[in-house]
């Protein structure tokens, strides 16, 4: 699936996240990359150093924007100021699709930061779904939520996580952002079979992947993104190529970030794993 | 959960085993969590409150090495956790976090104690640093851009990234100290900057009282401090009041020593626009 209406029907391949300890490396060296990730919440400021440095990038490269406060699955209602906030960006940046996360954080107005899982019921998918559409109402592009780990499950669920994201995208009419790494991290800590988490999401509506690396405890998995993507992610990842077809995807390394090359270098290893698409029949 | 993600750790970093109202967090978790074959309901809900202690934390941290530095880790543990209680962050960035803990540490100052009045000062100064970081740069005004015109009609703006502190205690000096040690380890791991009592010796001898006022300012993507003189302090804090030029100097030259000639303060004029701090009044 590289270009369909979830991503604005672009072809972007292989990018990374912008980070700052990279900025120097990019701006002098102008290395050669298909597109880069920028968390929107660094760039929704007036002025000043961020807006500076996301303009020279843009003068050079792709940018596409991922979220990591939208909070589809909190009860409050979309915070219209941080609405405007992010138009004003997605007009700065022109990105073909934007994303944020399946998943709730802020309470009563107080934030937590965190991706907090949701409890996986009809009722939740249905409020959720509703914010969804009402962001991409409101911002004109469209929007791709994404997957998120998680360390815990809920009585109250009704439903498996991928039956949950599908039946949130399908209310919303919007795309997915599947994190092949993060659907590693909850087989591992709520023990189901990830292939039949890939099965069981509406593939069509892919509209880029995520892989990274992580941190194994001994009784759980945790997302720290300081890691290399391990092989058992790397085949999950040729896996979801094989059923969507070759599709925008971004590494994620946020913590102990070593050099861009070595960032570069572990991103551009999806290009071994990649798969021409629709050869593993969905069953 | 919400209310379980947020309550302070024990002084073990483990999860209460009690809520706010004293029922018991096991009892609590198991009502709406599911246990697995590893881990319990109040294990799986303690992933969350940990990992939502560690993170805002260790932003705190990022955000103020010199405060860090005066307090001590355990001191500051102790007032990054007070701090997060009574301010919980009500923005969608963690880069607002800090915005409060000035005011807290005024109001809270058995916190600091014994050295409230340098933690109010670098905390002062450590927020300085995050808006002048990444507050708006406008189009420098030059000296040039001025000639021919009356000094009772120029009104200038300073940067909007420009920050000016009135500080007791010198801790531009000890922040950028405790930021090269800092950078010195980060180049090398094994590289101590000295023991321990000798480190708290140099803070101690670093924060002696010795009223400054400083310019906290961006240039090139970089903070710089910048300490001036008081009267040109003054004429700055004029001009960001909305004082013409001339209204700015006058203020300033009327209680001003005799040494004061106005070749210095054309000189405070060409340092400033050499460091781009002048830019154009935005008209209505």
């Amino acid at each position: 699936m590289p270009a369909n209406r979830f991503n604005g029907f672009t072809d972007y391949g292989i990018g990374i996240g912008l980070r700052v300890a990279h900025y120097g490396h990019i701006l002098c060296r102008k290395p050669v990359v298909d597109w880069f990730e920028i968390i929107s919440e660094n760039f929704m400021v007036d002025g000043g150093r961020p807006l500076e440095v996301l303009d020279r990038i843009l003068e050079q490269y792709r940018v596409v924007q991922h979220g990591v406060s939208m909070y589809f699955g909190s009860a409050a209602p979309l915070n219209r100021e941080h609405l405007k906030r992010l138009k004003r960006l997605v007009k700065r940046t022109g990105t073909p699709w934007l994303s944020d996360h399946l998943c709730w954080g802020s309470v009563d107005g107080r934030y937590t930061h965190d991706l907090l899982p949701m409890p996986y019921t009809v009722a939740a998918a249905k409020t959720t779904a509703r914010k969804i559409r009402q962001a991409q109402d409101f911002l004109e592009v469209p929007i791709a939520v994404e997957n998120v780990s998680s360390y815990a499950e809920f009585h109250a669920s009704e439903m498996s996580e991928w039956e949950f994201l599908t039946e949130v995208v399908e209310r919303a009419d919007c795309g997915i952002l599947l994190d092949v790494n993060n659907i590693y991290v909850s087989s591992r800590n709520h023990d189901f079979d990830p292939v039949d988490y890939l099965n069981g999401v509406p593939i069509e509506r892919v509209a880029q992947i995520h892989i990274a690396g992580h941190s194994q405890y001994r009784k759980y998995i945790l997302d720290t993104h300081d890691h290399p993507v391990i092989d058992p992610v790397w085949k999950l990842y040729a896996r979801a190529t094989a059923l969507a077809g070759p599709t925008a995807t971004l590494l994620e390394w946020d913590a102990q970030i070593p050099s861009f090359k070595e960032v570069h270098r572990e991103a551009l290893k999806a290009k071994r794993f990649i798969q021409p698409g629709r050869e593993v029949a969905r069953v | 959960m919400a209310e379980a993600v947020m309550r302070p750790l024990t002084s073990r970093e483990r999860m209460q085993g009690q809520t706010e109202d004293g029922r018991s967090m096991k009892v609590v978790a198991g009502e709406f969590i599911k246990p697995n074959k590893r881990l319990t309901s109040f294990e799986r809900l303690e992933i969350y409150n940990r990992q939502y202690w560690f993170r805002l934390v260790d932003c705190l941290s990022e955000d103020y090495p010199g405060l860090r530095a005066i307090l001590g880790d355990r001191k500051f543990l102790t007032l990054a956790e007070a701090y997060l209680q009574a301010c919980p962050s009500r923005s969608f960035t963690l880069r607002n976090l800090g915005r409060g803990l000035e005011g807290f540490l005024q109001e809270h100052p058995d916190l600091t104690a014994p050295r409230t009045g340098p933690c109010v000062d670098m905390a002062r100064l450590e927020w300085a640093h995050v808006e002048a970081f990444d507050s708006e740069a406008r189009t420098p005004l030059r000296v040039e851009d001025l000639k021919g015109k009356s000094p009772a009609r120029i009104r200038l703006r300073l940067q909007p990234h420009i920050q000016l502190l009135t500080l007791d205690y010198p801790v531009d000096s000890l922040v950028l100290s405790v930021k090269r040690d800092q950078g010195l380890r980060g180049d090398a791991s094994h590289t101590m900057p000295g023991g321990r009592s000798r480190v708290r010796s140099r803070i101690a001898r670093m924060l002696r009282p010795e009223p400054i006022r400083l310019v906290v300012h961006r240039w090139d993507h970089v903070v710089y401090y910048k300490r001036i003189d008081p009267l040109q302090f003054q004429l700055l804090e004029g001009l960001r009041s909305g004082f013409s030029l001339q209204g700015a100097c006058d203020a300033v030259l009327t209680d001003a020593p005799e040494t004061l000639v106005p070749e210095v303060v054309q000189g405070w004029f060409r340092d400033g626009s050499a460091m781009g701090w002048f830019c154009r009044r935005s008209r209505g």
